[in-house]
């Protein structure tokens, strides 16, 4: 329950970022060169200055800044993300189409990186400066250093082009007509090299996080307590150093879910996924600001999400959380 | 079993031959520990004395084997019951610890698991070394805390650490080191971070298990007074080597080997040069009246409880005398120590340097007041050189460089460093040296008022002395007008004129510090002094009714 | 210096620093060893490396020499990385100093604008940015910095508020010196490390930013840039793939470089850390 009042005060907290958020964004989209009714006109081909003119009222571009503004806000309250003039539709029914692919990925993504990351770590620490931790801590350095868009590239050359093991992109093959299991088989198949490519950098990440925490936590007085009670090393990392070493990791999950996000745009344009980063990369190649701008605010959501299960989370690790340290 | 292979001599509980650790190349020395040995003999506690480095604790850590690592064992054997344990394999070793040698450490803090509860903790020794059920382990974990006194032993089971006080943990952190009944128990400075009623009782709670059960406890330790508390026999150490090994009594009265006698030298006794009458009628320079200060951090995320730390103070320093400000953690005595310089704001009463209230500007205040801090080696940057921060209160204040520095040099020469060294980086500086450093800082303002907040507590015994003796040959010469904070009784003793005892946030008595220490009128002085360890046995200090006799047997040599 | 000693015996870090040096001075070499335009067309399109001399890595679907582009491109990948690690650098610690140091309603605030920036993905406020600004090289060198300084913000704020709180830090503060004298002569020199270590980290993230942009054609179009190399092999990919790859070794390498030297300063500037461990 405390665990609970804990995390609902920080996310009452995140209320104020949110507004400067949004704030900020409406602000800068004032400062946008043309606005969404230039789109629409050179979509159209051209127009004159008059049916420009209603459209601007029609969009309710006429009004002060300010009024628009709170009109914005007091929309976004209601969850009404405003039209889509490109895709003719709402941008919250654009942006729920497109969600679950998104969540999709980045839970696939998330779960694969922290595992993983966390076995690497954990592996490295305990054969600390011999061959395995060498291996572990140059793969680690390399996965970092490898640009995401370009590791899917290469693997749909070796595993779609040459080996045909996995498909080179989208979310599902439509036309076979799939339901059922067979349906979340193929959806997953599709997932695997995207998963894999959106999880690489956050998989470097985490195990060299890990790693460094391991040893740290490592060399603490309570370890010593543990082996001088003789408990054995297996049990003294399984029940001692690993949920401490933990910490740092799930602190860094909350702080990097917003740039998770942002690798999504690029790994689902790579993959043709129909997501809300590939949506992102539309609507920016398109000038639909007004899409952007939903995505940039459900993002924004998401990663208020994400951290508040991180907090929930940290709170259930560490009992010192509760009592104020 | 092992005891009919031994003759007449009983047989050793843990007896050390010959061992030598080395240390990692590059160290300052070669060995950390170098042909050290020892006899624990069962049901006796053994003190190992040394100032910080001697390789006391790497004996420890060498008899469990569980060496830092970069230390390894290079010779010799340590013998449990007989049998070699550097000889076993890991696997026998691992069922040794906890079983039949257990440990207590020194920071109750840090060697708890902090995300475990503490009856997880204790529940564990017996999960690893027997087959008992989940209802008897509890059953005993209960047993064992309510052994160690440990007030509702039911809640400490669900308690984890943070919700303990650090005495506490230590009773848990014995508990689980008792749980299994071992043969040794080596305690590594086990009081060294409790205040000093605490560790009147944790000792005394050692000292009752210990003949209760007739362990054998290698008790590790820097303080004399301890050893005098505690210890059937004791060896002194003296960078990696056993210099002396005696019964307790011996070694105190009539120490053999000159290292040893000098360590016993810089031990202040708790009783006051008779020689010091303050001057009753000297005039105030720093008068505290009615100070209040109350913590309240209500953080939007963190409730915690307001605290009073100060409630009400008054104190008065008299110009050219030293007041001793007293007093276990939390008692507020450093809070009145940062009202007093300005770094923290009062809630209320005043503050008076040389009869006008602490001026708002840094610049004003800092040729009023200054301080000596308690860390040599947080006090000093680490970046710049040591002689730049001596000079550039001077030079803030509108001093030319070249005459600050010069100051500096001169200030250095005063505190007993070479006037060359203002050059160096406070890395090339030893702890006592920094600490002079610091005191030359504080001096290069010419303060009416020098606020020192436990400036010898993070030092050895030997430097402490001498750091003491230069702040007393300061006051002599100068005439300063210190406001001296310290926990430790004995250094109040030795360099105040006056003393104020605080307790949660209150001075509960105050007066010449001769007659508080000897005719204490308040109980919580008389706790105070009465846990002070070491007070009789060592001979250095006397009860607050017995005369004033001369320390038998304590060397003049060096004083 | 001492320092630099401790650098130079780990064979990581000098390979790093190997690495970067070898890409600055691509970046250097570029306008004497390719003085044509290196977008302008050289040669047939898609010849595969080595088939012809004068291409040794080929040429891309336009006709364009490869090896041109790359060496081209890594003056502009240096040059991005760099500006906007510097930008994002002066923006993170002047907040982060300010922040930690007063404390208090200042510090609330900046920290409220900093946790927005970090709640934003950087890369979709970086979308926005163009979008709203357009992609020429400037405006994309200040996007990178102004999406990636809430981490050095946090960071330098975090030393600060335990480096404010020292002993020699208060010391100074009663021998009547200054604010200014504190935050720039007492505490930065003293915070600046773990800052310094994390640069590597912002240029190694704002170079990916750039070429992830690029990629997406949504940079510069009229810069070499090898984010835009890989984004043009895409159309290719199932036969002629060399046109990705080639420049995606160069940003691996590169980021590889970046991130050894910061390990590398990481541990000579904390030789506790170092030596065992």
């Amino acid at each position: 329950m405390r665990v609970l009042s804990l995390a609902l005060r920080r996310l009452a907290a995140s209320v104020p970022t949110l507004l400067l958020i949004l704030a900020g964004l409406f602000l800068l989209l004032q400062l946008a060169p043309g606005d969404t009714v230039d789109a629409l006109m050179a979509q159209m081909g051209g127009g004159d200055a008059a049916l420009a003119e209603e459209l601007r009222r029609f969009y309710g571009l006429d009004l002060p800044v300010m009024a628009r503004l709170g009109d914005y806000l007091w929309r976004l309250v209601r969850l009404d993300l405003g039209f889509s003039s490109i895709y003719g539709k709402p941008v919250a029914t654009v942006i729920l189409e497109r969600l679950p692919a998104t969540l999709l990925l980045m839970t696939a993504s998330l779960s694969f990186a922290f595992a993983a990351g966390m076995a690497l770590g954990v592996l490295a620490a305990r054969r600390v400066n011999r061959w395995p931790d060498t291996l572990i801590s140059t793969l680690g350095l390399v996965f970092y250093a490898t640009p995401s868009f370009w590791f899917g590239l290469m693997a749909i050359v070796v595993f779609s082009v040459h080996l045909q093991w996995l498909p080179a992109g989208g979310f599902g093959d439509v036309a076979m007509g799939y339901t059922g299991l067979e349906a979340a088989l193929d959806i997953a198949k599709h997932l695997v090299l995207p998963t894999l490519t959106l999880g690489l950098i956050f998989l470097a990440i985490y195990l060299r996080i890990m790693r460094a925490s391991m040893l740290e936590v490592l060399s603490l007085d309570f370890v010593r307590t543990a082996r001088a009670k003789g408990l054995t090393e297996t049990r003294v990392v399984a029940r001692h150093v690993l949920r401490n070493a933990m910490l740092p990791m799930v602190t860094l999950m909350g702080l990097q879910a917003g740039t998770m996000l942002g690798g999504s745009v690029v790994v689902e344009s790579v993959f043709a996924l129909p997501g809300l980063g590939r949506l992102a990369y539309e609507s920016v190649a398109q000038r639909d600001l007004n899409t952007l701008l939903g995505i940039v605010f459900v993002s924004a959501l998401l990663v208020i999400a994400v951290n508040f299960v991180v907090d929930l989370l940290y709170a259930r690790l560490d009992p010192r959380i509760l009592s104020g340290r | 079993m092992p005891a009919d292979a031994e003759g007449a001599a009983p047989a050793a509980a843990l007896a050390v031959e010959a061992l030598t650790v080395a240390l990692p190349p590059g160290a300052d020395r070669p060995f950390a520990l170098r042909e050290g040995s020892l006899r624990l003999a069962r049901g006796e506690i053994l003190c190992v004395v040394g100032e910080s480095g001697s390789g006391k604790s790497v004996m420890a850590m060498a008899v469990m084997r569980l060496l830092a690592p970069g230390l390894r064992v290079e010779s010799g054997r340590v013998l449990l019951a007989g049998a070699d344990l550097l000889a076993l394999p890991e696997e026998e070793m691992r069922r040794v610890r906890g079983r039949r040698v257990a440990m207590v450490f020194q920071e109750p803090m840090t060697a708890l698991n902090p995300l475990m509860t503490v009856g997880a903790q204790l529940a564990e020794t017996w999960r690893t070394h027997t087959d008992l059920s989940a209802a008897e382990i509890r059953a005993r974990s209960l047993e064992a805390l309510r052994e160690v006194a440990l007030p509702d032993p039911e809640g400490a089971l669900r308690a984890y650490p943070h919700e303990l006080s650090g005495g506490q943990r230590q009773r848990a952190m014995i508990a689980t080191a008792l749980a299994l009944e071992p043969e040794v128990l080596i305690c590594d400075e086990p009081t060294t971070a409790l205040d000093v009623t605490t560790q009147a009782q944790v000792l005394s709670l050692i000292r009752g298990l210990q003949r209760r059960r007739g362990t054998a406890v290698l008790f590790i330790t820097h303080d004399f007074g301890v050893v005098a508390e505690i210890a059937d026999r004791v060896a002194v150490m003296h960078r990696g080597e056993l210099v002396e090994e005696g019964p307790v009594s011996r070694v105190l009265t009539a120490p053999a080997h000159d290292y040893t006698r000098r360590l016993l030298a810089a031990v202040p006794p708790l009783r006051a040069p008779p020689s010091r009458r303050p001057d009753a009628a000297g005039e105030a320079v720093l008068e505290v009246r009615g100070l209040t200060k109350t913590y309240s951090a209500a953080g939007l995320f963190r409730r915690r409880r307001a605290t009073r730390a100060l409630d009400g103070v008054s104190v008065t320093l008299k110009r050219g005398a030293t007041l001793g400000v007293v007093g276990e953690s939390g008692s507020g005595k450093s809070t009145l120590a940062r009202c007093v310089v300005g770094l923290l704001a009062p809630d209320g009463g005043e503050i008076r340097i040389a009869g006008a209230p602490l001026p708002r500007a840094r610049a004003e205040a800092a040729k009023l007041v200054q301080m000596v801090f308690q860390d040599p080696y947080a006090s000093l940057n680490p970046r710049r050189r040591a002689g730049e921060q001596v000079a550039q209160g001077p030079v803030a204040a509108g001093a030319p460089r070249v005459e600050a520095m010069e100051r500096a040099r001169g200030l250095f020469e005063l505190v007993g460093l070479d006037p060359a060294a203002v050059s160096r980086f406070p890395h090339e500086f030893s702890g006592g040296q920094r600490q002079r450093i610091g005191i030359a800082r504080a001096l290069a303002m010419r303060p009416r008022v020098l606020v020192a907040d436990e400036p010898v507590s993070a030092l050895d015994v030997s430097v402490q002395a001498q750091v003491l003796e230069l702040l007393r040959g300061l006051r002599a010469r100068f005439g300063l007008s210190t406001l001296f904070i310290t926990h430790d009784l004995r250094v109040a003793a030795q360099v105040c004129d006056e003393v104020a005892v605080m307790r949660d946030g209150a001075v509960v008595e105050a007066g010449p510090v001769a007659e508080v220490f000897a005719t204490p009128r308040h109980a919580y002085t008389r706790a105070l002094l009465a846990a002070v360890p070491g007070r009789e046995a060592l001979g250095l200090g006397e009860g607050p009714s017995a005369p004033a006799a001369p320390p038998a047997g304590a060397p003049t040599a060096g004083e | 210096m001492r320092t630099w000693r401790l650098y130079l015996r780990s064979p990581a870090a000098v390979l790093g620093a190997l690495l970067v040096s070898v890409v600055a001075a691509m970046g250097l070499l570029a306008p004497f060893l390719y003085p044509d335009d290196p977008l302008g067309l050289a040669g047939r399109p898609l010849q595969w490396p080595g088939d012809n001399p004068r291409f040794p890595l080929g040429t891309d679907p336009s006709g364009r020499d490869i090896a041109a582009q790359i060496f081209h491109g890594a003056r502009v990948s240096l040059l991005i990385g760099f500006a906007a690690t510097l930008i994002a650098a002066a923006i993170g610690i002047a907040v982060g100093a300010l922040a930690g140091f007063y404390g208090g309603a200042g510090d609330t605030a900046l920290m409220r604008v900093t946790e927005a920036f970090q709640t934003l993905p950087n890369f979709l406020l970086l979308l926005l940015l163009v979008a709203v600004f357009g992609s020429d090289l400037r405006t994309i060198t200040v996007g990178i910095g102004l999406v990636s300084w809430p981490p050095v913000a946090r960071l330098t704020r975090a030393e600060f508020l335990t480096l404010r709180t020292r002993e020699f830090v208060q010391a100074a503060r009663l021998q009547g010196l200054g604010d200014a004298h504190l935050i720039l002569r007492e505490v930065l020199p003293n915070a600046l490390p773990p800052v310094l270590v994390y640069a590597s980290v912002v240029m190694a993230v704002s170079i990916l930013l750039e070429s992830a942009l690029s990629f997406l054609q949504l940079s510069d179009p009229n810069v070499p840039s090898w984010g835009n190399l890989i984004g043009l092999g895409r159309n290719v990919l199932r036969t002629e793939w060399y046109v990705s790859a080639i420049p995606g070794v160069a940003i691996l390498l590169t980021i590889l470089g970046v991130s050894l030297v910061g390990q590398g300063l990481n541990d000579a500037l904390n030789p506790r850390l170092a030596g065992g461990r």
